[in-house]
């Protein structure tokens, strides 16, 4: 009962979610195809964007503001596995030649601390100030398709239904989406199980394909934003080798995979497995540490903290990003529902791959693979499911 | 300070108690330079051999306590210090698991004492170092070596307010994902200590490309074991990971149990 409570708000959500902004783009709209140089990267500054891209910093590709192209990460590979991120050396110029980092843009969308309101007393009186919302907007640079699902799913939690969030929507509003089709597949992407990848489809103003490494771009348009771009842009019409050129790019990007996950029915799978013994053997190698979920570009809970001084005067309520994997999360009169990591991994991973589905209408996992990177001790959630299903309870009778 | 600035008049009393320790903690408090004014106006300063002129006896509402237990003496003072106070929150590592002196507990003390001192026979001390909280009722825990004085504020704005200090007792990971940080151990191999310790530090190691060390103590569901296979394939030896676990928090439950599976 509860279950079709759920859908018939996830139905009402999809009506409710009308901006053009946040549907998914017209896929007739990338009719010609254009070719671009790396130059045309820098077409989006002093346009009163914010630029924010892929960028070098302690050995890892993460999301920051980017000035020039001399910022994105040139000639620069990565290698990815269970625990364990390293970046290479490519033998080429390739400016996106690698796949997604740490850091997802949810961190600038949904950030990861947020002051919500101060208050101040005043003599007899409580002043209440709302924290004001974002006003500088952004243009993201070199979104992967994964990502652009991840956004789409977010946008879903955090708009849908009867209360907006006001400072997301604020954030999320008027971004500029420069897409960038993966060109390598890392070693924990499984984008192809999850039909989120490699090439982005939707959710994207402009989308690239980098076809020369370093320097020459196919373009795909997205929306009239992004067509008024390419417009400004010097650019000429692709030919048709080149449009098989990036085709053939993403042909072998999807074949070579690093993990792969079984997901047309992980759904009931996990749902008829909640007592499988494969979580006790996973909760023995769980820290609880946060960090699949800390990672994970669709994860958007949070906790919300009051801060008082010493005074007294001054008060001020913000929200973080909380955890799954936290005692504090699950704490209710008496204490935490989840007392066993077991019950708090089988929580976030049915969550993702099963329960999401019928709070959200769509699966919460995108296939990026950073909860298998980014877990100290490389957890890899593909290998969970597929023990799982070796031993399924319900094995031969389904 | 004297004790007589310009408080609130009826100021909850505060008082600072030492025991086994280094200071570091208590000298936290002073060293809130831009609250320290606040602090004194808020509550009256009325035991603080580190910073007041003259003690004041009787009671207090709110005693810090820094420190750990390691002589007869001591275990007798703090049921003194309990008896004077309303509410007593130990502060510092010493003070909640014993601090780096507990490694006492693991060896044999006359044998250290025998090397320390010339005259080990004028040393009267205890076999081990423990908690405040082995000794007395304890109401609020504050963790690390030292601790962060930006939490101690918390906790004093707290029991002011009457509220439940915010200083959650999750791994230091998720703090280095709140500021962006990229994590040393996947990222660089850097042994780390991060995900089975408390937060608290604001994730000052990993913050400076370090591992942590570990100094707040173990977090709320600490798995040792399975970190310690991880640390061990990135090249620590038995010795290492036993060395590892013991340090500050030597005693806290997790990591000592962690340190004797490692025992050689």
């Amino acid at each position: 009962m509860r279950t079709e409570t759920q859908r018939s708000v996830v139905r009402d959500n999809d009506e409710r979610i009308s901006n053009p902004r946040f549907e998914t783009m017209d896929k007739g709209m990338a009719e010609a195809r254009s070719i671009v140089d790396a130059a045309g990267l820098e077409a989006l500054r002093g346009q009163g964007y914010a630029l924010i891209g892929p960028t070098v910093r302690d050995e890892a590709i993460v999301y920051d503001e980017i000035a020039t192209l001399d910022d994105l990460p040139r000639g620069v590979g990565d290698e990815q596995d269970g625990g364990h991120y390293r970046l290479t050396r490519r033998n080429d110029e390739a400016l996106f030649g690698y796949v997604v980092g740490p850091q997802s843009w949810k961190k600038l969308l949904h950030p990861p601390v947020l002051r919500l309101w101060r208050a101040r007393r005043e003599g007899d009186e409580l002043r209440v100030e709302a924290e004001p919302a974002r006003v500088e907007k952004f243009a993201f640079i070199g979104a992967r398709s994964c990502e652009l699902h991840a956004i789409a799913i977010q946008d879903r939690v955090f708009l849908g239904g009867a209360y907006a969030d006001p400072h997301y929507r604020a954030r999320r509003e008027d971004v500029f989406i420069v897409a960038v089709n993966c060109g390598v597949a890392g070693g924990a992407c499984f984008c192809v199980s999850m039909d989120t990848g490699p090439k982005a489809t939707m959710g994207f103003d402009i989308a690239l394909t980098e076809i020369v490494a370093g320097s020459s771009f196919l373009v795909e348009i997205g929306t009239d934003a992004g067509r008024a771009l390419l417009d400004s842009l010097p650019h000429r019409a692709a030919s048709a080798s080149e449009t098989e050129e990036a085709e053939a790019i993403l042909a072998h990007t999807a074949e070579n995979m690093g993990r792969s996950l079984e997901a047309g029915d992980v759904r009931e799978l996990l749902a008829r497995n909640l007592d499988h013994p494969r979580w006790d053997d996973v909760a023995a190698r769980c820290l609880a540490c946060t960090n699949c979920t800390m990672v994970c570009p669709t994860c958007f809970c949070t906790s919300v903290e009051d801060a008082s001084d010493l005074t007294g005067l001054e008060s001020e309520r913000s929200r973080r990003w909380d955890s799954c994997f936290t005692l504090d999360f699950s704490y209710i009169h008496g204490g935490s529902v989840r007392q066993s990591v077991k019950s708090r991994y089988r929580q976030w991973m049915t969550h993702k791959l099963s329960t999401w589905y019928d709070q959200f209408g769509s699966s919460g996992c995108v296939g990026c693979g950073r909860c298998i990177v980014w877990c100290p001790v490389g957890i890899d959630l593909t290998e969970e499911a597929r023990a799982i299903r070796e031993s399924d309870a319900q094995k031969g009778a389904t | 300070m004297s004790g007589q600035g310009h408080r609130t008049p009826s100021a909850p009393r505060l008082a600072v108690w030492k025991f086994a320790s280094c200071d570091g903690c208590q000298l936290s408090l002073l060293d809130c330079e831009d609250e320290l004014l606040a602090v004194a106006q808020a509550l009256d300063i009325a035991y603080f051999p580190e910073a007041t002129r003259a003690p004041i006896r009787g009671n207090y509402d709110l005693s810090l306590v820094e420190g750990s237990i390691t002589t007869p003496h001591d275990a007798e003072r703090i049921q003194d210090v309990r008896r004077r106070s309303r509410a007593l929150v130990t502060i510092g590592a010493c003070a909640t698991s014993g601090g780096v002196q507990a490694l006492r507990n693991f060896a044999n003390v006359c044998e250290y004492a025998s090397i320390v001192y010339a005259r080990p026979d004028y040393i009267h001390t205890l076999a081990t170092s423990t908690p405040i909280s082995d000794h007395v009722k304890v109401d609020f825990e504050l963790r690390g070596c030292p601790i962060d004085k930006g939490q101690l504020i918390e906790v004093i704005s707290a029991f002011l307010a009457g509220r439940k200090p915010a200083t959650p007792s999750h791994s230091v990971c998720l703090q280095c994902k709140l500021k962006g940080n990229v994590c040393v151990m996947v990222a660089h191999g850097t042994p780390c200590l991060g995900p089975v310790t408390h937060a608290g530090c604001g994730a000052l190691c990993p913050s400076y490309d370090r591992g942590c060390y570990g100094c707040f103590g173990p977090m709320e569901t600490p798995n040792a074991p399975s970190l310690s296979a991880r640390l061990s394939s990135l090249g620590m030896d038995e010795r290492a990971l036993q060395r590892v676990y013991r340090t500050f928090n030597a005693q806290a439950e997790a990591f000592r149990e962690e340190s004797e599976r490692h025992d050689e």
